[in-house]
């Protein structure tokens, strides 16, 4: 089948969308949660279960604990506390694992172990999915259900000194809070002095009921020097010190009251052996969780551990854990102590906090919570509430099973869940009936390991729901991407002859050896994976004929990638036998083209280099705008005396010191050396304005990306310089900002109106008018008339008003390359055609942005002007040049916008542009829209100045193919270096988010070449 | 005969080459350690600014007293001494506005427009000493010959085929100096304009270097046409 390479590439895009979908589903697990989570309104709480005779306790059981005292010391791994540094180091808490009345565990964190996540997973009990970050877009705020929220809900007094994240995360929540940051890694003192120093007045006062202390030391230390360095042990002990002063004061404190209080040390995340944290090994995830209390029995001293005592201290005593065996693999105290005492702490999950807390402050367990109640913290209560506690949780979990497995009731725990709720019921007749109280008491035994039974199951089934990286759903993504870009980059060659067709293997795959031989390799493979996974992945939650599809795919891609590959060995054995006679060298241009789409794609896999890639962007633009100035002076200077040169030279300093320069009577001595250019006889063909132009553009360009640069800064590091955006925004120059709006708008109508139609003309030239109607009456900007912005309004009206002309103008387009399709009219309607669709563009950008981002619009016009007129057209640059400029510049004004590659700059204002409420479809469009602005409408130039300009008919799928090509090289090599470094530090913070917009961005290039192909459809056709 | 000639010719331009580019690589070296002598608390980080100066002024001697040692190209007919003034007065002037020019180029591709001012003309000054002061030297005030020698196939000696190698190095040298600029390692270097005066010097101790190997390397094949 032949194909043109136009639409080649378009089909190719689109298969490539669905790769990097389906490997967007495998790295971003769907998170567990209730589908009641944004509701924060109390549900009341599950009754007691009785089975005939009606108990009336369908309250809330009512709190454990007076006092929560959360101390979360940073990096704190398990064997800090319960190690042979713990027993060095940290007496006091040692005695209190040992003899004092607590339960010691040891909790594992899910990666990433960063502490933001960690923090949420401690609060809310679920595993936090990167989903979340997507769904509260710009708030940094915990919006779950936490146990913070629910304590602030129920009036409880809540304080939070150290980290900041935690005032991030819960803004309003504190009656009193400190936050530091943990920005300075190399400060290991004055972070917890911070901390430490509100502590005796707190203590003191007692008017709350949980204090928040999050200790940063630890992790710096960490970060400089590792784990074993001397300074851990000094800030051990120095935490030690903190436990006991809070201990003793809670205890004094105690007699007074009649609840006793808890005390908790927990630590966020653990410590790798280098000193870093975010991934999974076993010293990362294994963090100390230790609950302190009177309520709980003290323990009674033996002589095991007195012995072990005295053994730790000596030598490690290697006996092979008889559960876990990587606990011999480190410096651990239970290996000696396994033996008699069985106090080794037990292993939990983080996530099973939260339902301690809930249950211990009696509030309602969070509904998107996991984990399970750790069951020590209630076994001193009597069996009637234990057994509540244990329903309460058990109901909530079962509550979240339902609502995330579709199958639910052939879930074990499901099952379990029903039987002990039947026998709960029956004890709960018993109690009330006053039976025989041994009876009473053995079968609430029974009861009470049902339960148990029934919520380890539950909550292993649902944390395997978010557990990790659906890696076979990413893989098979990975490999549809891969073969997508291995064919485009084999049809190169075949793509971009003069003739722009190729041949697509399509009907020889299917009835080759090869292709039935991997679709069953495949199948088998999806087969046995699917069946050995413990985990839960996509693929294999798809029905079969799916998944089939998908096998299907990846097999015929692979034999099309073969034969093309076989194809290019063949001709490249002609082509030598043939002599090379293929010597055109590459220009200049074209190298800092490929080096320059090179090093971009390479530094995606540097962090810095992803949040400041607006530099990267920047600084290739100006560095194309330079290859051109030399490209232009070197055509068209070709000096036959010195004179002209060196007016470029001074030309080129005077224009770009001072940008206003462009109108040329300024000054005399640049009209003098205006004269001196006209002399070189190649400018001959050109007229002197025009000529003049010719060598000023670039210049003027670079002028024009110099102030776009300063009009939003974004990124991380220099995001926080003032830029002119947040000059014009504020409210003091909103004259100025109105100013400039209006002038912004006539120079767009200025500059788009040469080539439209009449009707569009006056279309075009309301509908600006009525875009600044729109940010008038929303508030942004003033009419003279308008003294003071008394009557804010949403602008409906206006804003509707504008989408009528959008819509008109985008229609007359249409109608227009249908026309020349059908009639054949000829080249200028389907012209005016397409330069009417990019005006509609246009004017839908210019409704959409906001108002300080006009300029923006106007000088992306404006240099697109000049590049047309004064640099592509008279320079003859081939089509693939005038494409990737394209792309870059459109790459560059993405930037320039205000965008960035963090969610958070997402400008969701615009989806909201003339509707009423929050309708999700349009509002994802208008967002997608305005976001993408730059690139669309570079694209969209492209197609309107290809059909134009360009003198061969292939221009159109030629640019199609090459801006397929160049749009999805950084998709491709970008999923593979994320998946290389998806236990990185940042992977949440900055590539996660990148990678969501090289998704959209993929989505976008895929609407553009489709856009791409439906005009050169209408082009060949006409 | 004529060719041997011509071959010994260039051995010997070579290896006068070599010993020239050997000495400004000493220039550049000595003015990092020899002002440590001089003055307290000299380094290239911190008083970045000083040894901007002193590099620029110890690469310019040097390669004003190259030119006026070996002479590398032929001796003008006329030296009037009004000529040789004019002729020193316009070098000035290009030198300047060279200066000027580097300057508008780094504010446009993003350096601060007002704060740094004096940094950034300085790695302007820097810049333009590594590539508008020994094109001077070599080819005089003379843009015409200067388009000649950078454009493809336009050298046609020796000298300016160092010429060519060095300055292209050093603008790339400054080009790649930029990119640590964004990443967050936070050290001392990676401060505007730190890490591209460095870049610079780097890409024109490079090129000093490797120019003098790759014409040797390729003496066979470089055919320059005599003019």
């Amino acid at each position: 089948m032949r194909l043109g390479s136009g639409t080649f590439a378009a089909c190719c895009v689109v298969v490539e969308v669905l790769g990097v979908v389906l490997f967007l589903r495998g790295f971003f697990p769907a998170p567990v949660r209730s589908s009641s989570s944004s509701k924060h309104q109390a549900e009341p709480p599950a009754p007691e279960p009785s089975a005939g005779a009606s108990s009336n306790w369908t309250k809330l059981p009512p709190p454990l604990f007076s006092k929560v005292v959360i101390v979360l010391i940073d990096a704190l791994r398990d064997d800090f506390v319960f190690g042979s540094k713990g027993v060095k180091f940290m007496p006091y808490t040692t005695y209190l694992v040992e003899k004092g009345a607590s339960h010691s565990f040891v909790a594992e964190a899910k990666p990433p172990t960063v502490t933001m996540p960690r923090i949420k997973a401690l609060m809310t009990g679920s595993v936090p999915g990167f989903i979340d970050v997507v769904m509260n877009l710009n708030s940094p705020a915990l919006l779950e259900d936490n146990v913070i929220t629910q304590a602030k809900a129920a009036g409880k007094r809540i304080i939070s000194y150290g980290d900041e994240t935690w005032v991030k995360l819960f803004p309003k929540h504190f009656v009193e809070y400190d936050g530091t940051t943990s920005f300075f890694v190399s400060d290991y003192t004055e972070v917890d002095e911070n901390v430490t120093r509100h502590l005796d007045k707190v203590l003191k006062r007692g008017d709350w009921d949980v204090l928040i202390l999050h200790y940063l030391g630890l992790d710096h230390i960490g970060h400089v020097s590792g784990p074993s360095s001397p300074l851990i042990g000094r800030k051990l002990s120095e935490m030690d010190g903190v436990l006991m002063k809070i201990h003793t004061a809670l205890l004094s404190e105690e007699r007074e009251t009649l609840l006793p209080s808890l005390l908790v040390l927990c630590g966020d995340h653990g410590m790798s052996e280098t000193g870093g944290h975010g991934a999974s090994s076993t010293e990362e995830v294994s963090t100390p969780l230790l609950l302190v209390s009177s309520a709980f029995e003290r323990k009674p001293e033996t002589w095991l551990c007195v012995l072990w005592s005295l053994s730790a201290l000596s030598a490690d005593v290697f006996f092979v854990h008889p559960v876990n065996p990587v606990w011999p693999a480190r410096g651990s105290r239970f290996r000696s102590c396994w033996l008699g005492d069985i106090r080794y702490p037990k292993h939990v999950q983080q996530t099973d906090l939260a339902a301690t807390l809930a249950i211990g402050l009696g509030l309602p367990i969070p509904k998107n919570s996991v984990g399970h109640l750790l069951f020590p913290a209630i076994e001193g209560k009597p069996m009637r509430e234990q057994l509540r506690f244990l329903h309460l949780n058990t109901v909530q979990l079962t509550k979240l099973l339902q609502e995330n497995v579709p199958s639910f009731e052939k879930e074990p725990g499901f099952e379990q869940f029903k039987i002990s709720e039947r026998l709960h019921g029956n004890w709960i007749r018993l109690y009330l009936e006053e039976n025989n109280s041994e009876v009473l008491f053995n079968l609430g035994t029974k009861v009470r390991r049902q339960y148990l039974d029934a919520l380890k199951t539950l909550s292993l089934s649902l944390s395997r729901q978010v557990a990790q990286y659906d890696v076979y759903s990413m893989v098979v993504g990975t490999v549809v991407v891969l073969e997508v870009l291995t064919l485009l980059l084999l049809s190169i060659p075949q793509a971009l002859s003069s003739k722009a067709e190729l041949e697509v293997p399509l009907l020889s795959p299917v009835f080759s050896l090869l292709f039935y031989l991997t679709f069953l390799v495949l199948s088998a493979v999806h087969v046995i994976v699917c069946t050995s996974t413990e985990s839960s992945c996509y693929l294999c939650s798809l029905s079969w004929l799916t998944a089939g599809g998908v096998m299907v795919l990846v097999s015929a891609l692979l034999c099309a990638v073969v034969s093309a590959l076989t194809k290019v060995l063949v001709r490249g054995k002609l082509l030598s036998k043939n002599a090379a006679h293929s010597n055109s060298r590459w220009s200049e241009l074209d190298l800092l083209i490929l080096l320059g789409t090179l090093g971009h794609v390479l530094s995606l896999g540097a962090s810095s280099f992803i949040e400041e890639e607006h530099q990267t962007w920047y600084f290739l633009v100006s560095t194309l705008c330079l290859a051109l100035c030399h490209d232009i002076y070197r055509n068209y200077l070709p000096g036959d005396d010195c004179e002209p040169q060196r007016c470029l030279h001074v030309e080129g300093g005077f224009d770009g010191a001072t940008p206003a320069l462009q109108d040329k009577n300024t000054s005399s001595a640049v009209l003098e050396l205006n004269r001196g250019c006209k002399s070189p006889s190649s400018l001959g063909t050109l007229r002197g304005y025009e000529k003049w132009m010719v060598l000023a553009s670039p210049w003027v360009i670079l002028t024009c990306c110099r102030l776009l640069r300063s009009l939003n800064q974004t990124g991380v590091q220099w995001a926080h310089r003032p830029d002119l955006g947040h000059w014009l925004t504020s409210s003091d120059h909103k004259a100025a900002l109105s100013v400039l709006a209006a002038l912004s708008l006539a120079v767009i109508f200025a500059l788009i109106q040469r080539r439209c139609s009449p009707a569009s003309k006056v279309a075009m030239a309301l509908g600006l008018l009525g875009v600044y109607c729109y940010r008038a009456a929303i508030g942004n900007v003033l009419f003279p008339w308008q003294q003071d912005n008394k009557d804010i309004s949403k602008g409906i009206l206006e804003a509707r008003f504008v989408y009528v002309f959008v819509l008109g103008i985008l229609f007359t387009g249409t109608k227009d390359l249908l026309k020349s399709q059908v009639v054949a009219a000829g080249f200028t309607v389907k012209t005016v055609g397409l330069w009417e669709l990019y005006s509609g563009f246009v004017l839908l950008a210019a409704l959409l942005l906001r108002p300080h981002n006009l300029p923006v619009l106007v000088l992306s016009l404006l240099i697109q002007t000049l590049m047309a007129k004064f640099v592509w057209k008279p320079l003859r640059h081939d089509v693939a040049e005038v494409t990737v400029m394209h792309y870059w510049f459109g790459q560059a004004f993405f930037y320039f916008q205000g965008n960035s590659n963090n969610i958070a700059t997402v400008d969701i204002s615009a989806g909201f542009v003339g509707l009423d409420t929050y309708v999700e479809i349009p509002a994802i469009f208008l967002t997608a829209f305005a976001t993408y602005t730059g690139p669309v409408l570079w694209a969209s130039h492209l197609v309107s100045f290809l059909s134009s300009e360009a003198s061969s008919s292939s221009a159109l799928s030629h640019a199609g193919f090459c801006y397929a090509l160049i749009g999805s090289f950084p998709v491709s090599a970008y999923i593979i270096l994320v998946t290389s470094l998806r236990y990185h530090l940042f992977i949440w913070s900055v590539f996660s988010p990148k990678l969501l917009y090289e998704g959209m961005h993929l989505l976008i290039t895929a609407a553009v070449c489709v856009f791409f192909t439906a005009m050169d459809q209408t082009n060949t056709k006409s | 005969m004529i060719a041997t000639q011509e071959n010994t010719m260039k051995d010997t331009d070579i290896k006068r080459l070599l010993y020239t580019h050997l000495l400004c690589i000493c220039s550049i070296i000595l003015s990092i350690f020899i002002p440590s002598f001089f003055l307290e608390n000299f380094s290239i980080l911190e008083t970045h600014l000083t040894w901007l100066c002193i590099c620029s002024v110890s690469v310019t001697a040097v390669n004003l007293v190259l030119y006026l040692v070996v002479k590398p190209n032929a001796s003008s007919k006329r030296s009037s001494l009004s000529f040789k003034v004019t002729r020193f007065v316009k070098c000035c002037v290009y030198f300047l506005m060279s200066c000027f020019t580097f300057h508008v180029i780094f504010v446009l591709y993003g350096a601060p427009l007002i704060e740094l001012v004096l940094e950034t003309f300085l790695f302007a000054v820097t810049l333009s000493t590594f590539t508008t002061v020994p094109c001077l030297c070599l080819l005089g005030p003379n843009i015409k010959a200067w388009l000649r020698v950078f454009s493809r196939n336009g050298v046609t000696s020796v000298w300016e085929n160092s010429l060519q190698i060095t300055t292209i190095s050093s603008f790339v040298g400054a080009w790649l100096g930029a990119f640590p600029i964004p990443l967050d390692w936070e050290r001392p270097w990676q401060v505007w304009p730190i890490s591209c005066t460095l870049g610079a010097t780097f890409g024109y101790v490079a090129g000093l270097f490797i120019s003098p190997l790759w014409i040797y390397w390729n003496r066979k094949q470089l055919t320059y046409k005599n003019n």
